[in-house]
């Protein structure tokens, strides 16, 4: 329903009274006149409509990139929304120069895009390396240049700001000082705490249509019908991204977002290689608000979140007005698209127990394009292995079934079994008679199979490369 | 010199269609069209669809006040169908509301009752059933027939290339309002304004002169807008002339998707001659060309097939036959490259195939058979200035071939999962639209009293960068500073019966026509110079820097000064040109002439590593050597380069149309047709400009850059093939673009998949 909603549009501080699941892209266009922000995909696929979202921590304003079209304007309360307008200044900014240099642009469509997503990365990483870099404009696609000009561009403001060695994001005169903002970004952390006393907390619909956490999926599917609708929000508020340790339990606000997950030290320490993993998760404006409950709730069988949940053998925890309950994640869901899950409970928390020192945990998935694109076939493993027996397994697998699948005859076949070539093999076979793969847009029911099963063998082959033998691939 | 129109783009500030402020009571239109891909319609129910909130009016054929006719070069397509539904996404009602949210509401409520016909999606199967557009067409140089009994060798086969959606960022749009007089004024994101306002003429039953068709720029074209922006320009003028109102439409991703053709899927049909040491007597090549529901450009894609099926080599023997398909659809339409691609991918298989049963590297054969200086093509025409081995010598001399295929060698022997893969890649393409006529343009040129200049052309500025190039001729021919010389808006009220911005001859065409209006007024500027400095005829007099200089030495005449005296004299500072490429015939009845001003030649080396794991795969490099002629401005001829580069990888590999057998696309969004992303890019992209002033007609000695790197991306087909084969010897290798993981994985372990899948299937009856 509509609602009156306070922000700041680059320097402008604004109060719009509008339907609270109206796109902040139809916001800029259509009622702000800023036509920098393109609409090129509408389901945050392209990146053209990229805008940067600063949000009040303490007393600074922390950037994050995010698709605008994927973003409803009464998460904008309270925020500073900078589109490609609110970075212009006389002189080109850094990244503006260096992609005229480079010829990073052609026919000029997508390039706003681009020019925030990087600007969005140099205000809010500490450490500017190529990678990370090129990660923030993982979400953003170029038909004309095919790219190569954009990575010299990139290439060559990372070099220059290396050289300068002055960048910090934790200070903004600094940066303003680099050319990579303007002027006026000084004055919104103490704007932004003056909107941020007015606002009284988010009233929300008493009786709502739609529960929205990040809604990178509602969004793209259903947006007519959300623009009719009562909403309520999950998203953004005090305390959402949480990951703490409980005892021997890692604990995950659902409302916590992928990227949280990513960027959590907890995770970052039991989990050394999940930062590369979670870089083939949609892109990182979709990370930034794409949640881990919406991503179970959701109950795709190839949400990538879910497939690596399963494999922690997590425990989720629903709440209704009159109780808590837990249910194991692999339990959860019932058939395609359908959860055990009452219509009034919420998703609250996800747990799972703190992994032992001798586990080996891997995530692989394959899709048409590496990066941002659904899996074609997606699996998690967490093995325990004491004394080359192993002790405990949990197998996921994704894209082979209507759900999110826990491979469970797998587990038996290999508890209590040596890692061996021959031991690896007969439960891959157990694994390819749990499954059920359809033939779709993402692969046929031939292909699927195949690619699970080389894709569990992919763990193995991670785990021990020496058992893998040339044989057992073909 | 960096793009002028780089400083807007980077800032947001170039504006496209859906960006200009649109007058107050501006309407927005969206499409109802067809659900499925063949029938009837039985009746069309408008009822509760008129009567929502917010709808104006719903248009349908019989509302056409013309002919309901958009086809451009065979008149097979209707506006807006009224009868027979050829295909899935074909346009039959246009809603126009006061709001887009209302307009696709209303969209919704439309009822469609109609009889179902069983549609047919397969090229071939439509030329079983006698569906073609137009008869056969077929090339042909020396006697194949007898070519046969002298070859070693004789290899057969069938090569399959895919449909390629355009994703140009900025999807198809047009705003149009009525204009005094009962005229129109179409703004639209097309290749082809001329085409637009002839069409929307025939619709509006109007005389030209009253549709007037103004193009800021596009974002994006690649030929999706050559044809296929005609029918929403003339969607929104339909509402526009009826209502009298102001109508916008901008489809959205998958209307987009779903609603336009794409580049045409071939399947084929090869046989190859060679002697035992690779040379190549003969070629018999027959093309099915899926052309979709409708002619389109799919004719003239057709013909530019038949030039280019012999690619970069010279064969004496060659029977090429070409069918246009007629299938249920969308109709596809022109994508960079223009059924080149599709010619070229059928020759380089059959190479491999042909490779592969002599037992050489498939370089052996390509290098030897490559083009040499007045060899004949299939069409009759002789190369000139021919930079095949040229391009090929300095590609693997550059970058030391016999070095990479020591490392990959090394690399192979010493991995068992990671493969490499190395192919070359070289290419010949035609520059002129093969259709004579249309190698034509004009300009128009103003200069201003202050000294400033506008260019009004034909061109369609799309990302190539044409106003740049356009601009430098103006401010050579002119001396000026660059920053004097702005680029109009293409518009039909200026440039009139122009060509379609493509077949990469934009800045050859525009940029002559420019020249020649340029000289035309500094002739008389210098004329005007002479009087002033009261000097002789044969003096010098020429304008260097902004400043006229005498027999050599600098006058007191600037720029300005010199502008503002010819103005007070009386002087016209305005000249309309028009140029037409010299020299260029085709005899459609012989299938023989000169149909090309000249050539672009060139070779890439692309080498990838396979992960054989998981069947999928990294670009190492893409290393090229390419005939830029005099290149006028490298920045944007080595971006063209690389961008055209991705793009035929990207239909080479990751780009994947599927339309089901019911002829409805399932890869109707950019979450389910991927193109090249950051990550897709090759670790290392290098182009080599070959040095090569190209003494042919086009402007300044430059040459075309818009569609020939293209394909350079076939190479990566068979360097995948290569790796593949490292992993297994006696993989079967199929000639199926794309290559997806899919595709790769399948042919890497076949047939493991086909036996995985049956145990499966055994195991599932037994449960």
């Amino acid at each position: 329903m509509f609602k009156t909603i306070t922000f700041i549009c680059n320097q402008k501080k604004i109060e719009a009274t509008l339907h609270s699941a109206t796109t902040v892209l139809d916001y800029l266009r259509k009622h702000q006149h800023l036509t920098g922000t393109k609409e090129g995909c509408r389901e945050g696929d392209c990146g053209a409509c990229t805008v940067l979202v600063g949000t009040l921590s303490g007393k600074k304003v922390k950037y994050q990139n995010v698709n605008s079209c994927l973003l409803p304007i009464a998460q904008a309360e309270g925020k500073h929304i900078v589109t490609i307008e609110g970075l212009n200044s006389s002189d080109l900014s850094i990244i503006q120069q260096s992609f005229v240099d480079e010829g990073g642009t052609q026919c000029g469509f997508c390039t706003p895009g681009f020019i925030v997503s990087l600007t969005g990365y140099l205000l809010s990483s500490n450490n500017y390396n190529l990678d990370d870099a090129v990660d923030s404009i993982g979400g953003n696609v170029c038909r004309c240049t095919g790219h190569t000009t954009i990575k010299r561009a990139v290439d060559k403001i990372i070099n220059e700001l290396s050289v300068k060695n002055s960048a910090d994001s934790n200070n903004l005169s600094s940066l303003i000082n680099l050319g990579i903002i303007p002027k006026y970004f000084e004055e919104i952390p103490k704007q932004l705490t003056e909107i941020k006393k007015k606002i009284i907390s988010l009233e929300y619909e008493q009786r709502a249509d739609f529960l929205i956490a990040g809604g990178t999926d509602l969004f793209v599917q259903r947006e007519d019908d959300l623009l009719k609708s009562n909403i309520k929000f999950f998203f953004g508020e005090n305390g959402a991204d949480r990951i703490w340790i409980d005892g021997n339990q890692c604990c995950i606000d659902a409302r916590a977002t992928v990227s949280n997950f990513g960027d959590s030290e907890i995770i970052q320490k039991y989990f050394p290689e999940m930062t590369n993993f979670i870089r083939l998760f949609g892109s990182l404006p979709i990370r930034n608000r794409a949640t881990i409950g919406g991503n179970i709730i959701n109950a795709s069988p190839i949400g990538d979140m879910t497939i690596i949940l399963l494999a922690l053998n997590s425990t989720l925890h629903l709440q209704n007005n009159k109780a808590t309950r837990q249910v194991s994640l692999k339990d959860f869901f019932t058939g395609y698209k359908t959860l055990d899950k009452k219509e009034d409970e919420i998703l609250t928390k996800i747990t799972f127990d703190i992994p032992k020192q001798n586990n080996f945990f891997n995530f692989e998935k394959v899709a048409k394009r590496i990066h941002l694109d659904i899996a074609s076939v997606n699996t998690a493993m967490l093995l325990t292995v004491d004394d080359r027996i192993i002790t405990q397994a949990n197998i996921s697998a994704g894209g082979v079934s209507p759900i999110p699948l826990y491979l469970s005859e797998m587990r038996k076949s290999l508890l209590g079994k040596k890692v061996s070539e021959e031991n690896i093999s007969e439960a891959i076979e157990v694994a390819l008679s749990e499954i059920s793969p359809i033939t779709d847009v993402r692969g046929s029911e031939e292909y699927k199979t195949l690619l699970l099963r080389q894709l569990l063998l992919a763990h193995f082959y991670k785990l021990s490369p020496e058992i893998i033998q040339a044989e057992i691939l073909l | 010199m960096k793009n002028y129109d780089w400083i807007q783009h980077v800032r947001g500030e170039s504006l496209f269609v859906d960006d200009i402020t649109p007058p107050e009571g501006t309407l927005h239109a969206a499409v109802f069209s067809s659900p499925i891909a063949h029938g009837k319609i039985i009746n069309l129910d408008l009822e509760i669809a008129k009567k929502l909130n917010d709808v104006i009016e719903i248009f349908t054929a019989k509302d056409i006040p013309g002919e309901n006719q958009i086809g451009a070069i065979i008149p097979d397509e209707q506006l807006l169908a009224d009868g027979i539904l050829d295909f899935c996404g074909q346009p039959i009602a246009i809603v126009v509301a006061k709001d887009n949210f209302s307009a696709h509401q209303a969209v919704k409520q439309i009822k469609l009752e109609f009889q179902e016909y069983s549609a047919v999606t397969d090229a071939r199967e439509a030329f079983q059933k006698g569906q073609l557009i137009i008869p056969p067409q077929t090339f042909s140089l020396g006697d194949a027939d007898s070519a046969w009994k002298d070859c070693d060798l004789i290899v057969e086969g069938t090569a399959e290339s895919g449909g390629q959606e355009h994703i140009y960022l900025e999807t198809q749009g047009s705003f149009a309002f009525p204009v005094e007089g009962g005229g129109i004024k179409i703004i639209s994101s097309t290749q082809a304004p001329t085409t637009v306002q002839r069409a929307a003429a025939r619709i509006l039953n109007l005389p030209m002169n009253k549709v007037e068709v103004d193009v800021l720029r596009l974002g994006g074209g690649f030929g999706g807008k050559e044809d296929q922006a005609t029918a929403w320009a003339c969607m929104t003028a339909l509402a526009a002339f009826k209502l009298k109102r102001p109508v916008k439409i901008i489809l959205n991703r998958q209307e987009d998707i779903r609603m336009t053709g794409k580049r045409h899927p071939y399947s084929s049909d090869f046989k190859i001659g060679l002697t035992k040491e690779g040379k190549i007597l003969a070629y018999e090549v027959t093309f099915y060309q899926n052309a979709g529901a409708a002619a389109d450009l799919a004719t003239a894609i057709l013909d530019r097939t038949l030039f280019h099926c012999t690619n970069s080599y010279f064969i004496p023997n060659v029977k090429a036959t070409a069918y246009c398909c007629k299938t249920n659809l969308p109709p596809n339409t022109a994508f960079r490259g223009f059924g080149g691609p599709q010619g070229m991918f059928v020759i380089e298989s059959a190479i491999y195939k042909a490779a592969e049963k002599l037992g050489v590297d498939p370089m052996v054969i390509q290098e030897k058979n490559l083009l040499s200086e007045d060899d004949e093509f299939p069409y009759g025409q002789k190369t000139k200035y021919c930079m095949a081995r040229p391009s090929w010598k300095k590609a693997i001399g550059k970058y030391n071939l016999g070095e990479m295929k020591n490392q990959v060698e090394k690399f192979n022997l010493e991995n068992k999962i990671f493969k490499k893969g190395l192919a070359l890649m070289p290419i010949c393409f035609g520059i002129s639209f093969t259709n004579t006529m249309l190698n034509q343009a004009n300009a128009l040129v103003h200069v201003y009293t202050d000294g400033s200049i506008g260019i009004s052309t034909g061109a369609i500025e799309m990302g190539q960068g044409v106003n740049m190039k356009l601009r430098q001729v103006a401010a050579t021919i002119f001396s000026v500073d660059i920053s004097r010389v702005k680029i109009e808006t293409t518009n039909t009220s200026r440039a009139a019966n122009t060509s379609a911005t493509a077949a990469s001859s934009g800045a050859d065409l525009n940029g002559k026509a420019v020249q020649i209006a340029c000289n035309n007024i500094l002739e008389r500027l210098i004329k005007s110079a002479q009087q002033e400095l009261k000097s002789n005829e044969t003096d010098q007099i020429e304008v260097k820097d902004e400043i006229v200089y005498l027999n050599g030495n600098q006058t007191e005449l600037t720029w300005n000064i010199l502008v503002q005296k010819s103005y007070a004299k009386r002087t016209s500072l305005s000249s309309q040109a028009h140029y037409a490429t010299p020299g260029i015939h085709f005899d459609k009845s012989k299938v023989k002439g000169e149909p090309f001003a000249y050539h672009v030649y060139g070779t890439a080396i692309i080498q990838v590593t396979v992960d054989c794991l998981r069947g999928t795969y990294e670009i190492d490099f893409v290393k090229v050597v390419h005939d830029f002629g005099k290149s006028m401005n490298p920045i944007i001829d080595r971006s063209q380069a690389e961008g055209a580069i991705m793009q035929g990888i990207g239909w080479m590999t990751i780009e994947e149309v599927i339309y089901t057998k019911y002829g409805k696309l399932l890869t109707d969004s950019m979450s389910t047709y991927k193109v090249p992303d950051v990550y897709f890019t090759p670790k290392e992209i290098e182009v080599d400009f070959l040095d090569n002033p190209n003494p042919s007609a086009a402007i300044f000695n430059s040459k075309a850059i818009g569609e020939p790197p293209l394909m350079y991306g076939i190479g990566i087909y068979f360097s995948l093939c290569n790796a593949i084969k490292a992993f297994r010897s006696n993989a079967e290798i199929k000639n199926s673009a794309p290559m997806t993981n899919e595709k790769l994985l399948l042919m890497l372990y076949e047939p493991a998949g086909q036996n995985l899948k049956r145990k499966l299937k055994n195991k599932m009856t037994v449960k």
